[in-house]
């Protein structure tokens, strides 16, 4: 099992680092890299859906906040010492920077608000509800709500984050052209050892003490609990962690597409996030990953070759994926191998 | 023990091929986009349809991306461009902004396209201008807007505020309104016409009485038509778009409020809108726009005809759709004039050119890239169609940063 698991990741990086790089134009690769930006995120849920069954329908946020973070620090970069950046000149009227965009300025507190913002957020969020023992639909409705409730917060303020267009034009990146090609393939590397490197992680994390207990948890959280531990912290920890890879997700996605907007981080596609997700197989490691790349590949391809019908198609994908294969594609090689009694928890 | 090591040396092996890498990159400030070329062989030239084909913005975009296909088998049939026929390429936007982006890009690198016509909301332009300008690939935007930007690498085929928003205050001051109330969709478009529209009422003596958004899409008018009846405006100025509309003048109408008491005048409702709307609401009311169906002359009769021909005798033809018609013709001049499809002597090509559109006769101004347009005021009919009421008399000047406007100094 173990020297499967590191030829696993030999393999991931050969592929990530040698073949897609070789054989996928400059336009491909960056949409590849766009995937993986998802694939951050969907490590994340399958770590607190698939592993503590907390059904996060709301990651869009932490994505939006770490999104956001970046692209702040990159626009104030643009702008130059002194400036505004253009849409706050064009729409706000303002006299000086506000008050909660100047510390953005600075990178270092720039790169570390992407993950630690979300994570507090998380944190607070987390505590509040786990202590209540909220769970279930009520977790769900909530992190829904808290999505909304957002995206309408970063449209109402047009002049200080850009409202619907979000924050856009998006010039250099810690002094790099984004323009160059050659920057571009810079952010996919970057990309995707983040995303190896967060595997690494997660795997550890599920084979610990801790993992089993998240998963204890999820299966029967009475159950922990007499047997005196306590599932909200337990919870709350996997919660977090699944906050801070979705802040490090948008953050990475902004230099890689150029964009972070209200579009992007609230409820369809904090679901469309989960659907990746299920399609993957929420309980396995890699699951979540493909799931993710799988959606969104489709999403680009169907749409280029079905303008007009592309949304049908990938809802009948969707239908038929979870119909057939209800523990997503990474259950799909052990039905070929045809072992039904394989372990779910540990592919 | 050794898994570990050796999956760290994967990842450090990882790392470091990513860090160095990038090491030739060039950094910001150094100009090394050269733009991608255009695909000029064989005997057709690609060129890119992007419109959201699904979404919320759907109902009004399919019209566009309809009236710009017409307008290139028109031409197709004709000869098509420079002895190349025009082979479209379409995308859908899907109502989503970052997917505009990934699309445009899409047309200009794999398709290596000629020129890119669609977007509607001002959003998806905001995100697909970066990819343009980059590319140095040019984009027709066919829609009225907010103005307050030139990009090189956009032709604005539809009205800027000086050829839409100020005609429309303009024909209320000249009604005798005094009093206004502002009411909008919350996203740029309202909110930068509404502070236009303030200067303006500051500077002509009219009172702005309130001033109110909904979110794009939101159906809850009650609060805001009692705060609009309570106000007792002279008019109202509506920059609502999309299925908002619909519940808005339902509940208008439903607090007694009729077009001969507080009369609304709308910048984005065309004949499409009003078919979904229900004329019911909307008999007596004001629209400012470049074109209307009814709008009178041979170059319209043959549009109307032919699109109906082609798309069915229900439909409508609206200000968008015809905008969008005319840039395809737009560019075919450029590029004949040109006679070259390479974008930068195009771009030269076109100051002063002229065609004789379904709404009159239009200019390109080469300096704003945008059009001179004839301004017109139109009130809803009973049977859907617009008819006009008033209008510029001639095609107005394009004035994106509305600087012969002493008024609108402290806008941009």
């Amino acid at each position: 099992m173990k020297w499967r698991a590191a030829a696993g990741f030999a393999l991931g990086a050969v592929v990530l680092f040698g073949v897609a790089p070789a054989v996928l134009s400059d336009f491909r690769l960056s949409l590849l890299a766009k995937y993986l930006c998802f694939a951050l995120v969907a490590v994340g849920i399958g770590l607190a859906w698939g592993r503590g069954g907390l059904l996060t329908l709301g990651q869009g946020v932490f994505f939006g906040l770490g999104g956001y973070a970046m692209a702040m620090h990159l626009k104030l970069a643009d702008a130059g010492e002194g400036n505004l950046p253009d849409f706050m000149e064009l729409y706000g009227q303002l006299d000086a920077l506000p008050w909660w965009w100047r510390p953005f300025a600075n990178p270092v507190f720039a790169l570390a608000a992407t993950v630690l913002l979300p994570m507090l957020v998380a944190l607070a969020l987390g505590t509040l509800i786990f202590r209540r023992r909220v769970r279930g639909a009520y977790f769900a409705i909530l992190s829904q709500a808290l999505a909304a409730a957002m995206v309408i917060l970063l449209i109402g303020q047009q002049g200080t984050t850009g409202g619907t267009n979000g924050l856009t034009d998006i010039e250099g990146f810690f002094g790099y052209d984004l323009d160059d090609p050659v920057n571009q393939r810079m952010v996919y590397f970057i990309i995707a050892a983040c995303l190896l490197g967060l595997l690494a992680l997660v795997r550890q994390l599920m084979h610990s003490r801790y993992g089993e207990l998240l998963v204890a948890v999820r299966d029967s959280e009475e159950r922990v609990r007499f047997l005196g531990y306590n599932p909200a912290t337990v919870k709350l920890v996997a919660y977090v962690a699944a906050a801070g890879m979705a802040g490090l997700a948008g953050a990475l996605f902004v230099p890689a597409v150029g964009i972070i907007s209200p579009a992007l981080i609230g409820i369809v596609p904090s679901i469309e996030f989960v659907i990746g997700v299920a399609i993957g197989g929420r309980a396995t490691l890699l699951g979540p990953v493909l799931g993710a790349v799988a959606v969104a590949y489709a999403k680009t391809t169907l749409s280029e070759r079905f303008p007009g019908a592309w949304i049908y198609l990938q809802g009948a994908l969707f239908v038929i994926v979870i119909a057939v294969l209800p523990g997503g594609l990474a259950s799909l090689a052990r039905l070929l191998r045809r072992q039904p009694h394989g372990r779910l928890e540990h592919p | 023990m050794s898994t570990i090591r050796g999956r760290v040396a994967v990842l450090c092996a990882a790392l470091a091929v990513a860090l160095v890498l990038p090491g030739c990159g060039s950094k910001t400030g150094e100009t090394t986009s050269t733009g991608v070329t255009i695909d000029v062989s064989g005997d057709t030239i690609k060129v890119g349809l992007l419109n959201s084909l699904s979404g919320t913005m759907a109902i009004s975009e399919v019209t566009v991306r309809d009236a710009i296909v017409l307008a290139i088998e028109e031409i197709n049939a004709a000869g098509g461009v420079l002895g190349k026929k025009i082979q479209p390429i379409s995308e859908d936007g899907a109502s989503d902004w970052p997917t505009f982006a990934e699309k445009a890009e899409k047309l200009i690198k794999e398709n290596r396209v000629g020129a890119v016509f669609g977007c509607w909301t001002s959003a998806s332009r905001k995100a697909v201008k970066p990819v343009f300008e980059e590319n140095k690939s040019l984009l027709f935007y066919p829609v009225q807007y907010e103005g307050l930007e030139q990009s090189p690498y956009i032709f604005y085929t539809g009205a800027t505020t000086n050829q839409q928003i100020v005609p429309g205050l303009d024909y209320l001051k000249a009604q005798g309104k005094k009093s206004v109330y502002l009411v909008g969709s919350d996203y740029v478009f309202p909110r930068t016409a509404n502070k236009i529209i303030k200067a303006y009422a500051a500077a002509n003596g009219m009172t702005v009485l309130g001033e109110d958004y909904a979110p794009l899409g939101s159906t809850e008018f009650g609060t805001i038509v009692n705060k609009v009846k309570a106000a007792k405006a002279d008019a109202v100025f509506n920059t609502l778009n999309g299925d908002s509309n619909v519940a808005f003048f339902k509940e208008y109408k439903s607090a007694g409020l009729t077009a001969a008491t507080m009369p609304v005048i709308s910048v984005s409702i065309a004949e499409e809108e009003v078919k979904s709307i229900g004329t019911q609401y909307l008999a007596g009311q004001l629209t400012a726009w470049n074109y209307y169906q009814t709008t009178t002359g041979s170059a319209n009769d043959k549009f109307v005809k032919a699109y109906k021909a082609k798309f069915g005798a229900d439909k409508p033809t609206s200000d968008p759709m015809e905008a969008a018609y005319v840039s395809v013709y737009l560019w075919k001049a450029m590029v004949e004039k040109a006679k070259s499809f390479e974008v930068e002597k195009v771009k030269g090509a076109s100051d002063g050119i002229t065609f004789q559109a379904p709404e009159g006769l239009v200019t390109i101004d080469g300096a704003t890239q945008h059009i001179h347009k004839t301004a017109r005021i139109g009130k809803i009919g009973d049977d859907g169609l617009i008819t006009e009421v008033w209008n510029s008399g001639g095609p107005v000047k394009p004035d994106p940063y509305l600087k012969a406007y002493p008024w609108a100094s402290g806008l941009s």
